[in-house]
């Protein structure tokens, strides 16, 4: 039997033919990315190394990213505090894969990554950050790690003790129907298979739905794979991997890829049909807890956020100011936007998507997560409703156990921002 | 013999465990103090030395789903709690063997609040409902790490072999 993508990068990254799903192996690291808990792994780094009478060095300077981006700028001085001592050991340790508050290089992780070409096909990506599946949308084997494993990574370049995975195949057909975006798609995958689906598994992604995918949309499966308790989500890079690397990520000189083996083992296959898909909503409070937006009821929302590391991409952005241009978000509600990047947020100050979000009543915020998950800007009154393309309605994510959050796509949640309700952007919308 | 002090559902999510909004917050010694801030009335026992160390969490299917931070098995570690569930997240699952927090899997557990359990390395025996339950075993790859006493001590055991190595290199 052939290999899947996730054990032939396995055996690479180990320097062996072939590894099985299973086998416990200790692959080498290509990128390893921390944002503000870079404070805690520098604290565990050093004690690693207390008491040998070794200078704490990390492995390799080039090859950590650091990026400063769920409390930005930071929103208490214990963070400002934890920020600088970040910048110190980024100082002092030479890494140059650093990406502070700034608006012409700052941003999400999940972002900067692959648009500053730091993720290669093939290769071992880990982060201390739960959607770092994301960057499997560039064919990389890329997974969430913690703290104190990742101060391991920075002193030994290798993550041990690592069992290979086994790995669901997941076959998406047929073509994309109108307002119904990668989002539904990932929503509906997360709904069928529940949060502990591929608990330990890996999702790889397969079929002319994602073939024709481009890589913002990839970007957003993949990230939101983690929800279905996936340790990572992977898509075989092809020509649009290429497309992106060469023409967004300016990587340069030649990029090999590869796919699995034609006779691959998987543990199960799932085939959808997306041309059969509605626009999801997934409702409080579990990510699987996911409906077409008809059937979601009259739900009155108080609050819309369009952005994040899942949907705040131009492609996003487009949507919505597409649906709000000209138009006006409804009274009683407010709407925040996110956009993943600077690069981002300037490429979409130029199209005037800015101006079309902004003059229909949206607050356009800076780059950053701390919306998402409650610590920074935006946090729910006693009571309220956040429709939210971001990528978890957990009790009390947005900062309020007693607030409600469900999840969309870009369309819908420009759509409801218009009406004030959860709204079916094929209806709602123009 | 531990007593169940908190039955919990599924999919207890890193948010319910350690909620984001003090993420700031990093330090073990510190990260105690939120452990379930959100059950308020559980909170105050924690931090006011009621619940005694050992004492035991049971929970559903998934616990631990979701954020990667590390924060949700040091609080619980701090108070040197428990956990028993019918199965965890992995990356929280990862977080707590690193951390020497005491995971215990068992697939069909049924428990109380109140409860007595008498947790074996293969079975778990409920002494209030007099009933069994089969134990799994930790995912093999992270035995070495449990052995060493943490991650920490086990990196820093590679690193010594690794320098030691490329000395006699």
């Amino acid at each position: 039997m052939g290999l899947t993508m996730v054990e032939k990068i396995l055996a690479r990254a180990t320097g062996q033919k072939k590894v099985k799903a299973g086998q416990v192996v200790e692959p080498k690291v290509s990128l390893a990315m921390s944002h503000e808990n870079a404070a805690l792994v520098i604290n565990q780094f050093l004690e690693v190394y207390k008491d040998t009478g070794l200078k704490p060095r990390v492995w390799d300077p080039d090859k950590i990213a650091i990026i400063l981006d769920h409390r930005v700028p930071a929103e208490s001085s214990k963070t400002a505090t934890n920020q600088k001592k970040i910048r110190e050991f980024v100082a002092a340790q030479k890494i140059k894969k650093f990406h502070d508050i700034r608006g012409d290089e700052g941003g999400i992780c999940h972002q900067i990554l692959p648009e500053s070409g730091y993720v290669l096909p093939g290769t071992v990506v880990v982060g201390t950050d739960s959607h770092t599946t994301s960057h499997g949308a560039l064919g990389a084997f890329s997974f969430g790690i913690g703290a104190t494993e990742m101060a391991s990574v920075w002193a030994l370049g290798q993550v041990l003790n690592v069992e290979v995975p086994g790995t669901i195949k997941v076959v998406a057909r047929g073509r994309f129907p109108r307002h119904v975006l990668p989002k539904d798609f990932i929503l509906y995958l997360i709904g069928l298979i529940t949060a502990e689906g591929a608990n330990f598994k890996v999702l790889e992604y397969h079929g002319p739905a994602i073939e024709h995918m481009d890589t913002s949309g990839r970007l957003t499966v993949c990230n939101m794979s983690v929800e279905a308790g996936a340790t990572s989500g992977i898509v075989p890079p092809d020509k649009e991997t290429l497309r992106y690397l060469k023409e967004e990520a300016r990587v340069k000189g030649k990029i090999e890829i590869f796919g699995p083996d034609p006779d691959a083992e998987y543990e199960k296959v799932v085939e959808i049909d997306v041309s059969r898909l509605e626009p999801m909503v997934a409702c409080p409070h579990t990510v699987d807890n996911v409906k077409p937006v008809g059937r979601v009821g009259k739900v009155k929302v108080d609050q819309i956020v369009i952005g994040s590391c899942t949907n705040g991409r131009l492609d996003d952005l487009a949507v919505a100011a597409r649906i709000l241009k000209g138009k006006k978000i409804a009274r009683g509600v407010r709407m925040l936007v996110f956009p993943a990047s600077f690069r981002i947020y300037q490429q979409a100050l130029k199209l005037g998507y800015i101006a079309d979000l902004v003059r229909a009543g949206a607050v356009v915020m800076n780059p950053g997560c701390g919306c998402c998950l409650g610590v920074h800007q935006g946090a729910l009154g006693d009571g309220e409703v956040a429709l939210s393309t971001t990528n978890r309605n957990f009790k009390g994510r947005m900062g309020n156990p007693k607030a409600d959050v469900y999840l969309c796509s870009p369309a819908v949640a420009a759509a409801s921002a218009l009406t004030g309700y959860i709204t079916d952007p094929r209806k709602g919308g123009k | 013999m531990a007593r169940v002090v908190l039955k919990l559902g599924d999919d207890i999510s890193t948010d319910i465990i350690y909620p984001g909004r003090f993420m700031a917050t990093v330090l073990p010694t510190e990260t105690p103090q939120y452990a379930f801030a959100d059950f308020p009335e559980f909170n105050a026992r924690l931090k006011s030395g009621q619940v005694p160390p050992g004492s035991v969490v049971v929970a559903g299917k998934n616990f631990g789903c979701g954020s990667s931070r590390e924060q949700a098995a040091s609080t619980l570690k701090g108070h040197e709690l428990v956990i028993v569930a019918r199965n965890f997240a992995r990356i929280f699952l990862q977080n707590a063997i690193n951390l020497g927090l005491r995971l215990v899997v068992c697939p069909e557990i049924a428990a109380e609040e109140g409860d007595e359990l008498e947790i074996l390395p293969d079975k778990i025996i409920n002494r209030t409902s007099g009933k069994e339950f089969k134990v799994e075993p930790l995912p093999k790859a992270r035995q070495a790490i449990i052995d060493a006493g943490g991650l920490i001590p086990y990196t820093r055991q590679r690193l010594l072999e690794k320098v030691a190595a490329r000395k006699r290199a």
